[in-house]
């Protein structure tokens, strides 16, 4: 109804003043409005004016001058005769200032006082249409200061505003696993350095077992780049050491940000033998108070072959389930427990089982989560 | 009423009037922890030779001690009062390790001498000077700091006030002033790795599940559509009390730095917001505050009660306590993690009543730039969500929370309901929606539907799908570029609305149309032509930028003639307020008020609003314009304004 009205309102104003005057009158329905004092009648012919001003330009200032009364009167406090009003409240509102007084009590109306200022003039014009100039090709301060100082200034300024490297270094798992047999350890961290959009990228996880050394660990260096608001490509290199050939693989992938703030990753990885292998994963940070946090993880790994030397077989190769809940001390220094669940899949799963070794194990984990 | 605080803070400002001298050695006169206030005669640093020497210092807040940079090794800087008309030469001498600089902030000036590295000078390097020297041709209230790398946030900042050549219109019988800053123990640069490294790194004022189970913040469905959106609405401000301690003159809230009047004076606070990163909403519970000046601009007077001043903003403010009783002055941060409080009182060691911090507010749907409610039927959809439930029960505050006192604290308590009741009887849910939504949004409606900018609007569905967060097409201009997150589909004139969190305080907040010039502006030419400009960022990747590219990125600058009027429309893309300034200028806000509209040097665009401006380029050089918040200038939203003369190039 709104949008309705306010053309329509426009377009009477446009006609003559009086009809939208008394169009108003009766919108407002206001009981005992006294006639506007000379001051209004000037108000009332500039809002017809500025309703006739063409709009083509901007919108700003018609809005702005169509709309500054009603303003006026809906700032001071919720009036309930503000409710739902059409936009006609603007050119209404010089008969208000009955109501302008209980208002603001003792001070001057900001806006009655207005009346000299209230003409079709200064910032109640349109803006024209000129061309902007072209931008100059010189740097103005060069006329005043030797050009090499104020070439070392600018380059200064620039890179100080926006153009900085900057780095962290996150272990997001740090933990010791209890589960049957020998208890064992488990970390998964990341770094990087660089700008907002290119950046180095270090990624390591492993795992092992007290006295028996790593099982499997994997260290990436990667190339990131930002490709949208909340993602980086990456590519690079990752080797892998621990137990069995220590294979070498060109990764890429993306991480970031997905709806529902969930940090995810997903990268291929092709090693030297030419096998394929995938890896998908994410986590939620669900705040249970401000520093106490439940983080939810998955990680599903796949495989394009079977690659017997390291216990893999093609398709699913495993699922890795955790919840930790961790206490922030601060951000960057967060102890946790938690739980975790490790099933392998598929033809590894075979692998193990022929091999006698578990599909699955359950672990439980305390660690702590930090951030440099 | 005498309380035992009462009586300890009497003691405890005997005990400060006794050792005050030796303890705060470092403040300057002005800035004692009581201070009589000025009187034109008070010895400050004026006259025309003055001389200003930056070096590293320690400051004590609250008893503790802090890394700062100071000038005269005071923080704040000394005041620098002037008179309207004279010339002044700022020997400015820069014992830092690292280049240093002062920016005259709203000063009307030469642009060699305008203090901005890289843009008007070399800046001044370690162990040397720099020789300002200008005509003072304005009169009004201002200040001074560094521009250069984060040294503002250290300290590096001070007053000015400029005394008219002929008589005030204002009158006064005593004068303060009130220098608003925020204040870590962390380093600049580890609170900007920080923000960049690991988004909403500083609010502990988060939803959270426990939040969601005590009926707090927002339903569960609107969580998940913000979380769809990966959008976070508690994200009020980057930096927050949880690391800052917020100051008044350098005084902490435990401080308790105190202004004195003798009941019945007209007592005028120059209120200058020379923090790095707050937004703060500075009200006097109990005395109506008549606003005379913003941004050093005489302005009709307007009496409000409460009014939010954005960073690098000034206002002149005009009380009259009547009784003799202290007065509590909060300056709370925009997201009500903690204030800066200080004191007006008849006599040394009183301390008023101190209220208790509000609710923290949540973003909206407005504040992204999708006006729901100009969508039939839609009203209020997404303004009520979070609002008026409440806060989050964990949600912290720093230590200025525990300042409430007695009266107050009962009040505080039981906030909600209080808030809730008086929001139902006296403050009339609907009507506020209306005024808000049905004529704003009206308004936006029949300005803008009649220059086609709405053309992809869907009228008749409204449904979501028109109203794209991150729709390119909705503002051609700006760069395809991670650092730009959202782009406000439909962003609104919101200078008639008090500023974010304050739509519901139930008192009158001032809001930018209720402020006219006194004066008849100097140009009340119309502009030749109009610019878009918008300011773009990435709250995930804290990337911050004007029209998607970063100063860093940018070598362009954006290009006027001398003497040409143009009308500058600021669209705010972010869910943030920014608090936009430029250099060498003033400008005329475009409020309704024609020739006599308010003339400023920095505006906040609230967020997912715009804010239009007119101004002339009559300043010839190159100007720094950018967001005045620190850490989003560092990060990239700063361009350089170049003026030339006609055919000059």
């Amino acid at each position: 109804m709104t949008r309705i009205l306010t053309p329509l309102v426009s377009a009477i104003a446009l006609l003559s003043a009086a009809p939208a005057f008394a169009q108003d009158h009766s919108m407002h329905g206001m009981p005992g409005m006294a006639p506007p004092g000379e001051v209004a009648p000037a108000q009332e012919k500039k809002k017809d004016k500025a309703a006739a001003r063409p709009r083509a330009q901007t919108p700003a200032p018609d809005a702005t001058s169509a709309m500054d009364h009603s303003q006026h009167q809906a700032s001071p406090a919720p009036q309930g005769d503000a409710a739902g009003q059409p936009q006609p409240a603007s050119p209404a509102m010089p008969e208000m200032p009955g109501m302008d007084h209980s208002q603001h009590g003792q001070t001057t109306m900001p806006g009655m006082p207005a009346m000299p200022g209230m003409q079709m003039t200064g910032t109640a014009l349109p803006a024209g249409n000129a061309p902007p100039p072209p931008p100059p090709s010189d740097h103005f301060a060069d006329r005043d200061f030797p050009g090499g100082e104020m070439a070392r200034s600018r380059d200064i300024m620039m890179k100080d505003s926006g153009g900085n490297n900057f780095g962290q270094v996150l272990l997001n798992l740090f933990e010791y696993q209890a589960h049957s047999g020998r208890d064992g350890y488990r970390w998964d961290g990341e770094g990087f350095y660089g700008g907002d959009i290119n950046r180095l990228w270090l990624k390591s996880e492993g795992e092992g077992e007290f006295g028996r050394g790593i099982d499997s660990a994997e260290v990436q260096v990667l190339y990131s780049r930002a490709i949208d608001p909340y993602f980086n490509l990456q590519g690079g290199i990752r080797q892998d050491f621990g137990r069995g050939p220590d294979r070498t693989y060109a990764t890429i992938g993306v991480e970031g940000l997905a709806p529902g703030m969930f940090e995810v990753e997903g990268a291929l990885f092709l090693s030297t033998k030419g096998d394929v292998l995938g890896r998908v994963e994410g986590y939620y940070d669900q705040r249970i108070t401000q520093r106490l946090i439940l983080q939810p993880r998955a990680e599903v790994n796949f495989a394009a072959q079977d690659i017997p030397e390291n216990d893999i077989g093609s398709g699913l190769v495993n699922i890795e389930l955790g919840a930790r809940l961790r206490y922030e001390f601060s951000r960057q220094f967060a102890p946790y427990i938690g739980v975790s669940y490790l099933r392998k899949a598929g033809d590894t799963a075979r692998l193990s089982r022929l091999a006698g070794e578990d599909v699955h194990a359950t672990s439980f984990v305390a660690g702590v989560r930090f951030w440099f | 009423m005498i309380s035992a605080l009462d009586r300890r803070q009497f003691l405890r400002g005997a005990a400060l009037a006794g050792g005050g001298a030796a303890l705060s050695a470092w403040l300057p006169a002005w800035a004692q922890t009581i201070s009589p206030g000025m009187r034109p005669t008070l010895p400050t640093v004026s006259g025309e030779d003055i001389t200003l020497t930056i070096a590293r210092q320690s400051m004590t807040i609250d008893g503790r001690k802090f890394r700062a940079i100071g000038v005269n090794g005071t923080v704040p800087a000394p005041l620098i009062r002037l008179r309207e008309g004279q010339r002044v030469r700022l020997n400015v001498i820069n014992q830092l390790e690292e280049d240093s600089s002062i920016h005259w902030h709203g000063l009307i000036l030469p642009a060699n001498m305008d203090g901005v590295p890289g843009v008007s000078f070399p800046g001044i390097k370690p162990g040397s000077n720099y020789l300002y020297q200008f005509s003072v041709v304005q009169s009004g209230t201002y200040w001074y700091h560094s521009h250069s790398g984060l040294q503002e946030q250290e300290g590096h900042y001070g007053p000015i006030i400029i005394d008219p050549a002929g008589a005030d219109p204002v009158a006064y019988d005593r004068e303060h002033v009130i220098v608003l800053a925020d204040h870590s123990a962390l380093s600049p640069q580890a609170i900007f790795r920080r923000l960049k490294v690991n988004p909403g790194h500083f609010n502990f004022q988060r939803q959270t599940l426990a939040g969601l189970l005590s009926g707090k913040d927002q339903p569960l469905k609107d969580r998940l559509d913000w979380g769809q959106m990966r959008m976070d609405p508690a994200d009020i401000s980057d930096v927050t009390g949880s690391t800052y301690t917020y100051l008044v003159n350098g005084h902490g809230p435990m401080d308790n730095w105190t202004a004195l009047f003798t009941p019945g004076e007209r007592v005028r606070l120059r209120v200058i917001n020379a923090s790095a990163m707050t937004t703060f909403n500075v009200r006097i519970p109990g005395l109506p505050l008549s606003i005379v000046q913003a941004d050093g601009q005489n302005v009709m007077p307007v009496t409000v009660d409460e009014f939010q001043i954005g960073v690098a903003e000034t206002y002149d403010v005009v009380v009259s306590p009547g009784d003799d009783k202290a007065y509590t002055l909060v300056g709370e941060a925009i997201d009500r993690s903690g204030m800066a409080r200080a004191t007006l009182a008849p006599r040394a060691g009183m301390a008023g009543e101190v209220p208790p911090l509000r609710k923290r507010p949540l973003a909206d749907m407005k504040d992204m730039g999708m006006d729901m409610s100009s969508m039939p039927g839609m009203e209020g959809m997404d303004m009520s969500g979070g609002a008026m439930r409440g806060v989050d029960p964990t949600a912290e505050k720093n230590a200025s929370a525990r300042l409430a006192t007695g009266a107050a604290a009962a009040v505080a308590t039981m906030d909600h309901s209080a808030m809730a009741g008086m929001d139902h009887s006296g403050m009339d849910h609907s009507a506020m929606s209306g005024v808000d939504h049905g004529s704003m949004a009206g308004m936006d409606h029949g300005a803008m539907g009649a220059d086609g900018q709405m053309a992809g609007m869907d009228h008749g569905g409204h449904a979501m799908g028109s109203m794209k967060m991150r729709d390119f097409s909705n503002a051609p201009q700006v760069k395809r570029d991670p650092s730009v997150q959202t782009i406000s589909p439909m962003p609104v004139d919101r200078t008639g609305e008090p500023g974010q969190g304050l739509a519901d305080v139930g008192h009158k907040v001032l809001v930018y149309r209720d402020l006219m010039a006194l004066d008849r502006n100097p140009d009340v030419r119309a502009p030749s032509r109009s610019i878009d400009i918008h300011l773009t960022g990435n709250m995930e990747r804290f990337m911050w930028s004007f029209d998607g590219e970063k100063m860093s990125d940018h070598h362009e600058p954006i290009p006027f003639i001398e003497g040409e009027r143009v009308r500058v429309n600021l669209i705010n893309d972010t869910m943030m307020g920014h608090p936009i300034h430029i250099h060498g200028h003033f400008f005329e806000l475009v409020t309704g008020h024609g020739d006599h509209a308010p003339r400023k040097h920095t505006v906040i665009v609230q967020p997912g609003g715009k804010v239009t401006w007119d101004f002339t380029a009559d300043a010839v050089g190159d100007w720094a314009f950018h967001c005045h918040l620190l850490y989003h200038m560092h990060a990239g939203m700063m361009r350089v304004v170049s003026v030339r003369p006609k055919g000059d190039a």
